[in-house]
């Protein structure tokens, strides 16, 4: 007599491998122009969001995920818009995208590729996102991008600052708003030599990753280029907490700059031990020691409290801006959460817009017709002469005109060189504009020797 | 050299914190025999307990502010904490400054107490087994106090400062006839290593020179001779866990200024201060401190350029690589005793 093994393991593997094999053909078949990835079938479609709900950009996360809620209550016609009303172009109209209600799910990336890379694909797998948004890291949004161009969705980057992200790691697939360390480094540089000296020894401290390389790079090379000196280059791990025996070499390395190439958590830390150790009220060579953060951000100003004050750094936007888009987005932001949004918030409530306004342009949500809508036409930037200059333009969302350049799917905007104010008046008023570079300051040609390496290849609507 | 007396001092304070955890943990082993890996997390809740207090102490209510507009253009709401409406605006704002302070007295019986039930309520279940049971029970009791506190603070950082007195940093180098501000040291580390000299002081003279100390010794030599004498060890010994736990929380709760607590730090702790007990010799209490402070210096040191250029990323490895080359040479560690985790 023959025993049959029928376990509950193996029947549920067998179930499991069953009901997958019934359920892929119709990924495959949705669509009758031209099969894509997880085409949306029904009344919703839905958006992947992407975000460091720990780790240490985890407050960054948070306020990119109030952001993008916003953005989709905006799409589905709640709320009071926000930049919808102000977006140059008028192809949404708060029925959601194509007449599609808007849903989302969300996952958290830890801060790590890996991590990032499981939640991204579990949401394209297993919810069906037709496409995934976030970062905070540019390790993080390297490493998704590239999974998406695997996957077939469209990827739009949240906060990631690398030069690398639309440089040598470049997709199709995959879009960056937010500026770059090259972008830093030529708004920041003029603004430094102007105020601390042309002749200054700068000591660097850099998160050991993509971003924090290619930002002490451009750093590096923006301000040696005005006469500064480098005097030295200190790699620390992305998870350290405590910079102390990082710090304290500097005191006596001779330099009178410490530039931090640090963000988030990392650079409250590091700004709160050099502070500690008294950099501050520092003299070397006869001058004041200073203190610069290339990469600023609103939420990190809270978290390092004084120790911010007076100190220079560039950001993407401020809340504190006056045009008719920031003051629409603060408002519907504000109102909803009682305080105003991060820049992080900003490039992603952007994202979300835009992205939705490329499919209706485009009037499918295929990848490819998407891409081809973000790249737009022949439109390009005033006052700048580049074969390069060409993309699809757009204003009304915050930062003045924009260019979406199809050579590599990068936003060229004005930028925006920021210092910690002396005396807020509010808690949310701890940063000044010092200077609004213009875009032709910081413009740079797609095979300039940072970005060379990469190409964009070709879209991928997968499936 | 100025830049050698920095890399000392800066290793005086993270070897403190190593010394503190280092020594609950040798003092659990020594006692109950038990490799407690929950011990970090003890050091992690201790910083929650400044976080805790200083919440407590910040309640407040809003406040609305006719005279001044918020971003959105609308009156502005200020926060009163209570604290300044029972004790005026000074006394108040002066109890919310010194909070990190006061929660010292706070962390003490709300860590005892901690350390008792967690002894009495589940490791105390696990004596008789194997070490490798021990292990997985607390190292997944660490976990759970980790997530706990996560789910109630969140994972970020929260920042704890230190009162205003002790901000700022003290130039050592104009004491030693250095150039001015060319040996800075911040005063809370300072305090910190001051703090932790003290708690180590006291653990010693309290097992030396009390009566409780004394049989504690002598249950740490002989637990079964000492229970034939008709002394209750196991509750003295509960009392020691709930001491060490102690030790711990008051590790933490000074070291919040330092870095801003968060969830996972007692992980980044634990691991060093178990390396830390190895090299120092399992069930040695002088050998935890010694080799708590010279990994920390250690570290630091591993840490100058001058070091790295050498030889890149050895201040990533060289506790362990310390620790590597002491077991090759003294296998029981510095100071450890013979017939100690050898049965």
């Amino acid at each position: 007599m023959s025993k049959t093994t029928l376990t509950r393991r193996g029947v549920l593997k067998t179930g499991a491998v069953a009901g997958a094999g019934v359920a892929l053909p119709t990924i495959f078949t949705a669509s009758s122009a031209r099969a894509f990835t997880n085409a949306p079938t029904g009344g919703s479609v839905t958006l992947g969001f992407n975000v460091p709900q720990t780790g240490p950009y985890a407050d960054e996360g948070a306020d990119e995920l109030r952001a993008y809620e916003l953005a989709v209550e905006h799409l589905n016609g709640g709320g009071d818009g926000g930049m919808l009303n102000t977006f140059s172009s008028k192809a949404l109209d708060g029925t959601g995208i194509l007449g599609k209600k808007v849903e989302y799910v969300t996952g958290d990336t830890q801060t790590k590729s890996d991590a990032a890379r499981a939640s991204a694909k579990s949401m394209i797998e297993k919810d069906g996102a037709i496409m995934i948004t976030g970062g905070s890291s540019s390790g993080v949004a390297v490493a998704v991008q590239g999974l998406c161009q695997e996957a077939g969705v469209i990827f739009m980057a949240g906060l990631t600052h690398s030069n690398d992200t639309t440089g040598k790691d470049k997709k199709a697939n995959g879009f960056r708003h937010f500026f770059d360390a090259y972008m830093s480094g030529a708004a920041l540089a003029p603004v430094l030599a102007k105020q601390y000296g042309g002749d200054r020894k700068a000591y660097h401290l850099t998160a050991d990753y993509t971003w924090g390389w290619t930002q002490e790079e451009s750093i590096k090379a923006a301000t040696e280029a005005l006469g500064w000196e480098t005097v030295e280059t200190v790699k620390t791990p992305l998870a350290q907490t405590d910079f102390s025996s990082y710090i304290a070499p500097v005191l006596n390395s001779g330099a009178d700059v410490l530039i931090l190439n640090h963000y988030g958590g990392n650079m409250v830390n590091s700004l709160t031990n050099a502070v500690q150790f008294g950099l501050r009220e520092k003299q070397v060579n006869g001058r004041n020691f200073e203190i610069v953060v290339p990469l600023f951000s609103r939420l990190m100003a809270r978290g390092a409290g004084e120790n911010i004050k007076g100190i220079l750094g560039s950001t993407n936007w401020h809340w504190s801006l006056q045009d008719e888009g920031t003051k629409a987005f603060v408002k519907s932001f504000g109102t909803k959460y009682g305080f105003p949004p991060s820049q992080a918030a900003h490039t992603c409530y952007v994202q979300t817009l835009l992205y939705a306004d490329a499919v209706q342009r485009a009037g499918s949500f295929d990848p490819c017709a998407v891409v081809e809508a973000l790249e737009g036409g022949d439109s390009s930037l005033p006052g700048i002469s580049s074969p390069a200059n060409k993309g699809y333009l757009f204003d009304g969302l915050g930062n003045g005109q924009t260019l979406y350049r199809s050579a590599d799917h990068q936003c060229f905007k004005d930028v925006l060189v920021v210092r910690g104010k002396e005396n807020p008046t509010s808690e949310f008023d701890l940063l000044e504009v010092v200077e609004v570079t213009p875009v032709a300051q910081v413009w740079y040609e797609p095979d300039h020797p940072m970005f060379a390496g990469g190409s964009l290849g070709s879209c991928n609507p997968g499936a | 050299m100025d830049a050698i007396i920095l890399q000392i001092l800066n290793g005086l304070d993270k070897g403190s914190a190593y010394a503190l955890i280092a020594l609950g943990l040798t003092l659990i082993f020594g006692t109950l025999g038990v490799v407690n890996f929950a011990h970090g997390a003890l050091f992690m809740i201790g910083a929650f307990c400044a976080v805790t207090l200083n919440r407590l102490l910040t309640l407040s209510h809003q406040v609305v502010d006719e005279t001044r507009t918020d971003f959105l253009g609308n009156p502005l709401k200020v926060d009163v904490p209570y604290v300044q409406d029972l004790f005026g605006e000074s006394l108040g704002a002066s109890i919310i400054d010194w909070s990190v302070p006061l929660a010292i007295l706070f962390s003490i019986p709300v860590m005892i107490a901690i350390g008792v039930i967690m002894e009495r309520g589940l490791i105390k279940h696990f004596y008789k087994r194997p070490h490798a049971d021990q292990i997985l029970v607390t190292f997944g009791l660490a976990i759970v106090l980790q997530e706990v506190i996560k789910q109630i603070y969140g994972a970020n950082p929260i920042p704890t400062p230190a009162p205003d007195a002790f901000r700022g940093s003290f130039d050592f180098g104009v004491l030693l006839g250095f150039d001015p501000n060319a040996i800075i040291y911040p005063y809370w580390r300072l305090v910190y290593f001051a703090f932790a000299a003290v708690i180590i002081g006291a653990v010693f003279a309290f097992l030396q020179f009390t009566t409780f100390g004394m049989v504690v010794r002598a249950g740490m030599a002989d637990r079964e001779t000492v229970g034939l004498l008709g002394i209750n060890i196991d509750r003295r010994f509960t009392i020691m866990f709930g001491l060490a736990a102690a030790v711990a929380g008051l590790a933490g709760v000074m070291y919040a200024p330092i870095n801003s607590p968060n969830y996972h730090m007692g992980m980044d702790f634990l691991v060093l201060s178990f390396v830390v007990v190895v090299v120092g010799g399992m069930g040695s209490l002088p050998g935890a401190v010694l080799a708590g402070f010279l990994l920390g210096i250690l570290e630091s040191f591993a840490s100058m350029n001058e070091i790295k250029s050498i030889l890149p990323g050895i201040d990533q490895i060289i506790i362990y690589l310390v620790a590597i080359i002491i077991l090759l040479t003294r296998p029981r560690g510095l100071m450890g005793r013979k017939g100690v985790m050898e049965d």
